[in-house]
Parts: C-alpha cells; structure tokens; sequence
C-alpha cells in the first residue's frame, strides 16, 4: 500500500471506474437520452414557434443538462457504498478529496461528456443559430464538471440513506443556480452576438473554485455518511 | 475562567439549566420589545408619503428577511464549531436554528409578496432579493429534510454542518449571480425605498422590531435546544431525573 504513489493511486482508482462504467454500456446511456428526451418534450410543451424555441432554447438545454446530472449523480457513491470498497478508500493512506477527485472525474467522463458531445444536436432542434453553438459547447464543457463536484457532496451525504434521490435534488438544485444563470446567460449574450469572456470567466472561476473546495467537503461527507 | 465557561456550556445537563434560566428573560423582553416596536411602527410613525399605510408590513418584513440571513450564518458558524471541535451543544444549536430560520424566511417571502400585489400589481417578480431569498429558503428546507432523513442524530447534525458550510460559501455566489442575472434581463422598473433615507421615527420602530425578532429566535432556539438535549441524552441518569421529577 504505501509503496502506490497517489498519482498512481489516482490513476488506478479512475481506470477501474471507466471499466466499471464500459462494462455496463447500456447504463451510460440513460442520462444521455433523458437528457435528449427532456429537451424534446419542451417544444412539444409550448408550441412549436421557431422564435419562442430559440428564445428558450438556451434555458432549456441547460435545465436538462441540470437534471440529467442530478440523475447520474447517485451512481456515483452507490455501487461502492453498497460492495464496501468505499470504505476501503478511506482506510488508504492517500488523501481521500484526491480520491474522490477521481471519483467525480470519472463520473463526469461517462456523464457530462456525452451531454457535450450531444449539445450541437439539440441546439440545432431547438433552433439555437450556428454561432452561438460553440459558445454552448464552451459553457457545457466548463459548467457540466461544476455540476459533477457539487453534485458529490450532495450525494456523499445522503449515500447511506435509503430514500436519497429525492433529498439528493432538494439539496443540489439551488446550488446549481449560479452555474444555470451564468452559462445560459453566455448562449443567449452569443447569439446576440456580443463578446461572453465575462461569463466564460466566471464559470471558469466556479470550475477551479469548485475543484479545490469541494473534494474537501465530499471527503468530510463521506467520513460522517460512513461512521 | 473562559475555557471553564465554553467548557461548562459543552455540557448537555449545564446548558439544559441555564437555558432553561434563560427562556424567560428572552421571553419577557421579546414581548416588550415587540409591542413597543408594534405601537410605534403601526400608530406612531407618519405613513410613507409614497406608499401610504401600507408600507408597515415593513416592519414584520425586513426583520424578518434579516433574520432569515443571520439565522443561516448563526448556523454555519455553530456547524464549523461542531465539525472542528465536536462539541455537541452547537450540533445542536444548527438544527434547533433550521427550523426557525425557514420559518422566518417564508414570513419574509409572504409579507413581501403582500406587499407586492397593491405595490407592485403583482404577488411575485422575479427580483434578485426574492430569488435569492427563496433559494435561500431551498437551503433551509434542504437541511431540514437531510437531518430528518438521517436516523442517527449525531451523524445527522454533523452532516447538516457541512451542508450549512457549503451553503454559506454558496450564499453570495447565488447572491450576486442572481443579481447580475436580473440587471442583465429586467430593468429596475421598481424603486425601493432606500433605506439611508428613511426618517428616524420610522428607522427606530424598524430597529426595535430588529431587535425583537433577535429575542424571540434566542427564546425559541433555547427552547427547541432542550427538547433537542433531552431526546438525545433520554438514556441519561440525569434527563430520567428530570422526567421523574416532572411526574410528581
């Protein structure tokens, strides 16, 4: 044990989630097609006014990238919880936020990259024009990680209850709202066409602020939810 | 003298009666305060040369909506004592605040929008003060719901800790991206009263009312601290004590 750097460690822990993830192929799936479905239920829901639909559009590509990270996110801790190998992660001699580090960045590989990769798609549905996709894109692939490191000490203390999912939300959601507000603000500044450096910054302030605070506070979490 | 006292008051049994010696004091010059602070802000004070009567709701409003902030900081400060130190009577002190925090944010949520609908034609805007001020309403609800999913209370107050600590690191980031969010959208088509330009015969009932709030949340925060105290340490000789007493 004490011969295994922690980049090695790091490195293990992430390889060993990706293969867990690959092996269960058809699960990764799922929060990428809600979150496709989602975004389709929305012109069905108000009408399919091409200018009403660019007009929201923004919104609602981000509120289903919201929900379907919300989703995912009690997979993250479960399956390690429920088999104790969670708890051998905390009896190793390494740091336990870079642990979950891994944890979480291997979480947003199998969930927030796919709605990255979808994004264009939608945005072409939902009528959003071409210059502001890859504005959309730039705020998916900033804000999406913030959603996956927030989300972990939402799901680190409510894993060992049994009714967590419902919890889980009401805990999570309003910390989301700065991520909403900014990213979506960005999409919609793009296709007016003004510059978006502003809200890119400050979703890229999150993004590092949320990756050095909040692997301590799912550490702590996960040391309470095990006790 | 200082660590003897903090060392006293970790104690459940010593807080328990000096709570309880407490409640009282609280009590009685919450109701002073109160009505003095009624009288003045309802009959005393001129009406709003604007907003005519129906200004003074402010007066069970912006204390209210001041509470709802200190009460979540009060929470956030007890948590880090409880995670840092373990000491149990501030676990306790973040859930016995939980409540009434929430209680004294939707109090502030309802009596703006009472005041919104012959202000401002309508119940609800989506202003930055409210939103932010509902979403700081989640958060109460969020702990509420979390320390009463989780059976074991101790593990639960320490988690609600940490939730509450995240929370008040979140508190200004959801602040201000509120704010910015709605100048961006909507322009101040309202304007609010600025508060340094009030007069003094209505800042003062304003204070007192303040300071009334304050009191009554010491009041009630002791009072659920000692329900708290008893069902945790009901194992206790000394809570069987109590309760043996209490049947005589």
């Amino acid at each position: 044990m004490s011969t295994l750097s922690l980049t090695s460690a790091f490195t293990l822990l992430l390889k060993r989630d990706m293969t867990l993830a690959y092996r269960r192929r058809a699960e990764l799936v799922n929060p990428l097609l809600f979150f496709v479905l989602v975004t389709a239920m929305f012109p069905l829901g108000i009408g399919n006014d091409p200018k009403l639909i660019e007009a929201v559009g923004p919104g609602v590509i981000w509120v289903a990238a919201l929900l379907a990270a919300l989703l995912s996110l009690d997979a993250m801790f479960r399956s390690d919880y429920d088999d104790g190998s969670l708890e051998q992660f905390m009896l190793s001699a390494h740091p336990v936020s870079i642990l979950v580090l891994a944890k979480v960045l291997a979480h947003w590989l199998v969930t927030g990259l796919p709605l990255f990769i979808a994004a264009p798609l939608l945005a072409v549905l939902l009528n959003i024009p071409g210059d502001a996709i890859p504005t959309l894109m730039l705020t998916l692939i900033l804000g999406t990680p913030v959603l996956s490191l927030i989300g972990s000490v939402g799901v680190a203390l409510t894993v060992g209850l049994r009714r967590g999912g419902v919890i889980l939300s009401l805990l999570i959601l309003p910390l989301y709202v700065p991520v909403l507000i900014f990213a979506t603000d960005a999409v919609k500044t793009a296709i007016v066409g003004i510059p978006t450096t502003a809200q890119l910054s400050i979703l890229s302030a999150m993004l590092v602020g949320s990756l050095v605070l909040a692997p301590l506070a799912t550490a702590a979490s996960l040391r309470i939810s095990l006790s | 003298m200082i660590v003897r006292f903090f060392h006293q008051m970790g104690s459940p049994r010593y807080f328990y009666g000096v709570a309880g010696k407490l409640i009282p004091w609280f009590m009685v010059s919450f109701l002073i305060t109160l009505v003095v602070g009624l009288y003045y802000g309802l009959f005393v004070a001129p009406p709003d040369y604007q907003q005519g009567e129906s200004y003074r709701i402010m007066y069970i409003h912006v204390p209210a909506a001041w509470m709802s902030m200190f009460i979540y900081v009060v929470m956030a400060v007890s948590g880090l004592i409880s995670l840092v130190w373990r000491i149990k009577m501030t676990e306790v002190i973040v859930i016995s605040s939980a409540t009434v925090g929430a209680s004294f944010t939707f109090l502030a949520l309802a009596t703006g929008s009472l005041w919104g609908k012959p202000m401002w034609g309508t119940w609800w805007v989506w202003d930055a003060r409210l939103t932010s001020e509902l979403l700081l309403l989640f958060l109460y609800l969020g702990i509420i719901a979390l320390h009463s999913a989780i059976e074991d209370k101790r593990v639960a107050a320490r988690a609600v800790s940490i939730l509450a600590l995240v929370g008040v690191v979140n508190i200004p980031i959801i602040h201000y991206s509120v704010e910015w969010w709605n100048t961006l959208h909507q322009p101040a088509s309202i304007t609010k009263f600025g508060k340094p330009s009030m007069d003094m015969s209505m800042l003062i009932p304003l204070l007192t009312m303040a300071i009334s709030f304050k009191l009554y949340y010491g009041a009630v925060v002791l009072m659920r601290a000692r329900a708290e105290i008893v069902e945790r340490e009901r194992n206790s000789r000394w809570v069987q004590d109590l309760v043996e007493q209490e049947a005589k």
